[in-house]
């Protein structure tokens, strides 16, 4: 008795001492365990482009994919926002027709977006595409637009801002032309791989021209004149020194390997995020309260080890919440609210079947007497017999949990897991630990006092 | 047990309020909101010292604003005490730029834009998909599972048949909200978004459970019949179960229901229709596992031959 009375005591105090770490750790900002607040209730910008990769083969494609993703993380971070989250998806199966590929930018407490969406788009898209020959035969042709002609008049070499090592302004010293007399140029230097296709290049082309395009645009074409070796073009498309600086700046912190295409944005003011965290908080106190008050006056007793082991569960999830790190959003705190009302249940379906074994209907039903259990017995009985419905109906929950996290966007993903956890969670607290809360009460007769105190209803 | 006395009226009452929500669905049609279509939704308000705010600007002063802008149709709603929520095709940034210059009255008022949601329709469909997907998945998983937990029950009706009752109160426990709801798309333009979805999901995770209680509890009477020896109907056995456990159905929707409650009535405006989807599920499966699917058992028996 002594021993089980000892273990709910540690209990108490170890769930009071995870409560003082939430409560320490939320009012230190410096904590290394806030709650980490997603963007619709910190507010921030969610970002989703798509990324054409046609040009690629499938395994370049994934490549170019993990370099697009480093060089806006780059770009990113240089904007100066406090855990950013950049990573590049597939399209689903199930969307129907060719997998896309995305990039998903999460930025925090970003609400200008226009200034984002500058930052993360402005990274130049550098291509190098040869002059194609036989354009006789597109001038005559009349169903295309004059865009899809302009198009044509282009051949990729695949030689793009990927291979890029470094860029850098210089002012032309007059060449042998004279025209870039004093005009800024951009020098570029390719890495080893991309000096090596470009030497390919101008071997194969001599005497033809290469077009520089920069975000789509033409910026200059030079004829071929030689192989060039050493590795490095220079671009020169009537720059202001301004303009030059600014591309050598983009380039350097990355050229875009792969046009990117914006075709999802979701912003939300920190206003509104505040808002929608203060309510969210509200509901789940209101709904806390509403549920403890039911289980104190329904259940008595057993109703309010109920709520000692809710308030548990409560201490637990939320240190979850700050340690896995777990984001809250509104549809997150929605699920934890639900997941309060499921954890009681278990305590519930236990409480009444407690109940019968008090009032002897299912002791010994067999040559038609009725022993009536004590408070202990009906105890043990009441766990041993309510599991099974509690198991079944807990993993038919978690089932869901686990298909709607897959499923998810990253908005139902953080559903899903607190949805889930708090289905183990409660399993945890509302049978073992409300059990050894009970049998720390002790053993005595159903009768009198503590039979108003196990019973249950408005009887 | 006058639930199984008179299931015959609770078969009917239940098959009118499916027939109902299928026609309300068939009718009102389902109002997808911009998570599923694509779309753009742009939440402003205005900011304005404390003796203008009598002034609220009209719909129809911001709808004369946006007319000449080529963003297609689109639709102002006020919302809350100084907020209106546009609703268009899915703007480039450039065009929101524009919406917002239009909007501010080219700079003469402060606009602030309180959130800012733009969805190709490629990711609309997909997500679309997925959700049916997730939807189909989740009730198969469920069948298996209930059919698998009940697999040593093999008298009186097989244990896939309570998988398949399980599976016919889920079809119910979905099929009402979804038909109030398209009711209410149609009334008063609710929308149909991603939250609905993961309600939806939710219920069918979550309504299982008092279907469960009762069928476990039909369970233990027939095996503790069958160790005694005692002979008994199943429609008595099936009436006793029932008659042990509604109440405990019923307490353990209320504590959920309590929450839900609190979370539509305190809660933030982006999850009140979500804890509305769930309260209306949450009643329609402690109603459909006590008055329908295990009243349906005994019918499924009678019909099965009765081998008892």
């Amino acid at each position: 008795m002594w021993k089980i009375r000892t273990t709910a005591l540690v209990i108490l105090i170890a769930a009071a001492g995870i409560g003082y770490f939430n409560y320490s750790s939320e009012i230190n900002p410096n904590s290394r365990f806030p709650f980490k607040l997603g963007l619709d209730l910190a507010g921030g910008a969610h970002l989703i482009y798509k990324a054409d990769v046609s040009e690629f083969l499938q395994g370049d494609a994934a490549v170019s994919m993990d370099t697009l993703r480093a060089v806006i993380e780059r770009r990113i971070n240089l904007f100066g926002v406090s855990e950013p989250l950049v990573q590049i998806e597939k399209s689903s199966i199930f969307a129907g027709g060719e997998r896309e590929n995305r990039l998903i930018v999460e930025l925090p407490g970003i609400t200008d977006i226009e200034e984002a969406i500058k930052v993360i788009g402005e990274t130049p898209l550098l291509e190098f595409k040869l002059i194609n020959e036989d354009i006789e035969s597109l001038a005559d042709d009349e169903k295309k637009s004059t865009q899809e002609k302009f198009n044509e008049l282009f051949i990729s070499t695949g030689l793009t801002g990927r291979f890029l090592e470094y860029a850098r302004l210089e002012f032309g010293a007059g060449g042998a032309g004279g025209y870039l007399q004093n005009e800024p140029i951009v020098r570029l230097d390719f890495t080893k791989d991309g000096g090596d296709l470009f030497a390919d290049i101008t071997k194969k082309n001599i005497g033809r021209t290469l077009a520089i395009f920069l975000d789509g645009d033409l910026k200059s074409m030079p004829v071929i004149n030689e192989e060039i070796t050493d590795g490095s073009a220079i671009v020169s498309g009537g720059f202001t020194p301004q303009e030059a600086r600014a591309l050598v700046r983009n380039l350097n912190l990355g050229a875009l390997p792969v046009p990117i295409e914006l075709v999802s944005t979701q912003t939300i003011g920190a206003s509104l995020g505040k808002n929608t965290l203060e309510s969210g908080t509200k509901a789940v106190a209101a709904g806390l309260a509403i549920v403890a008050l039911f289980l104190l006056f329904w259940y008595r007793l057993p109703g309010l080890t109920a709520i000692a082991s809710l308030a548990i569960y409560i201490v637990i999830m939320l240190v979850l919440f700050k340690l896995i790190p777990i984001t809250l959003t509104a549809a997150g705190l929605a699920g934890f609210l639900l997941s309060i009302g499921m954890a009681v249940d278990a305590n519930i379906l236990i409480f009444e079947r407690m109940k019968e074994e008090l009032s002897g209907s299912f002791v010994d039903n067999i040559n038609g007497t009725q022993i009536y259990a004590d408070t202990n017995t009906a105890v043990k009985r009441g766990f041993a017999r309510a599991w099974f419905s509690i198991r079944d109906g807990n993993i038919s929950s978690i089932i869901t949990a686990i298909i709607l996290f897959w499923v998810g966007t990253s908005l139902v993903k953080g559903f899903a897991l607190t949805f889930g956890i708090g289905i183990i969670v409660s399993m945890l607290t509302a049978i073992t630990i409300s059990r050894i809360f009970l049998y720390a009460f002790g053993k005595y007769e159903n009768k009198g006092i503590i039979k108003f105190l196990f019973n249950s209803g408005i009887k | 047990m006058f639930v199984i006395k008179y299931r015959k009226i609770f078969f009917i009452f239940t098959g009118v309020i499916v027939i109902s929500a299928i026609f309300s669905i068939i009718f009102f049609g389902l109002n997808f909101g911009s998570d599923f279509t694509g779309g753009a939704i742009i939440e402003i308000s205005y900011e304005m010292a404390d003796f203008e705010k009598e002034k609220r600007l009209s719909k129809e002063v911001l709808e004369e604003r946006l007319r000449n802008l080529p963003i297609g149709g689109f639709s102002i709603r006020p919302t809350g005490d100084d907020s209106y929520i546009l609703r268009t095709r899915n703007l480039t940034e450039n065009e929101r730029i524009d919406v917002m210059d239009a909007l501010s009255f080219n700079g003469e008022k402060t606009v602030i834009q309180k959130r800012f949601n733009s969805i190709g329709p490629a990711i609309g469909s997909e997500l679309r998909n997925k959700a049916l997907v997730a939807i189909g998945i989740v009730i198969i998983a469920i069948v298996l599972f209930i059919a698998f937990v009940f697999r040593k029950v093999s008298k009186p009706i097989s244990s896939w048949k309570y998988g398949i009752v399980a599976i016919l109160a889920l079809i119910h426990d979905i099929l009402v909200p979804v038909g109030i709801f398209a009711f209410l798309g149609y009334m008063i333009a609710v929308e149909i978004d991603i939250l609905f979805v993961m309600a939806l999901l939710a219920i069918l995770g979550y309504s299982i459970n008092d279907t469960i209680v009762v069928f476990d509890r039909v369970r233990e009477n027939l095996r503790f019949n069958n160790e005694n020896r005692i002979k008994e109907e199943f429609d008595i056995t099936v009436g006793k179960s029932l008659n042990q456990t509604y109440m405990r159905s019923i307490n353990t929707s209320l504590t959920t229901l309590f929450a839900l409650l609190a979370l539509f009535f305190v809660g933030s405006e982006a999850t009140q229709n979500f804890a509305l989807v769930l309260i209306i599920g949450i009643i329609t499966g402690t109603y459909s596992s006590i008055f329908f699917a295990t009243p349906l058992l005994i019918t499924i028996q009678r019909l099965s031959g009765g081998n008892k």
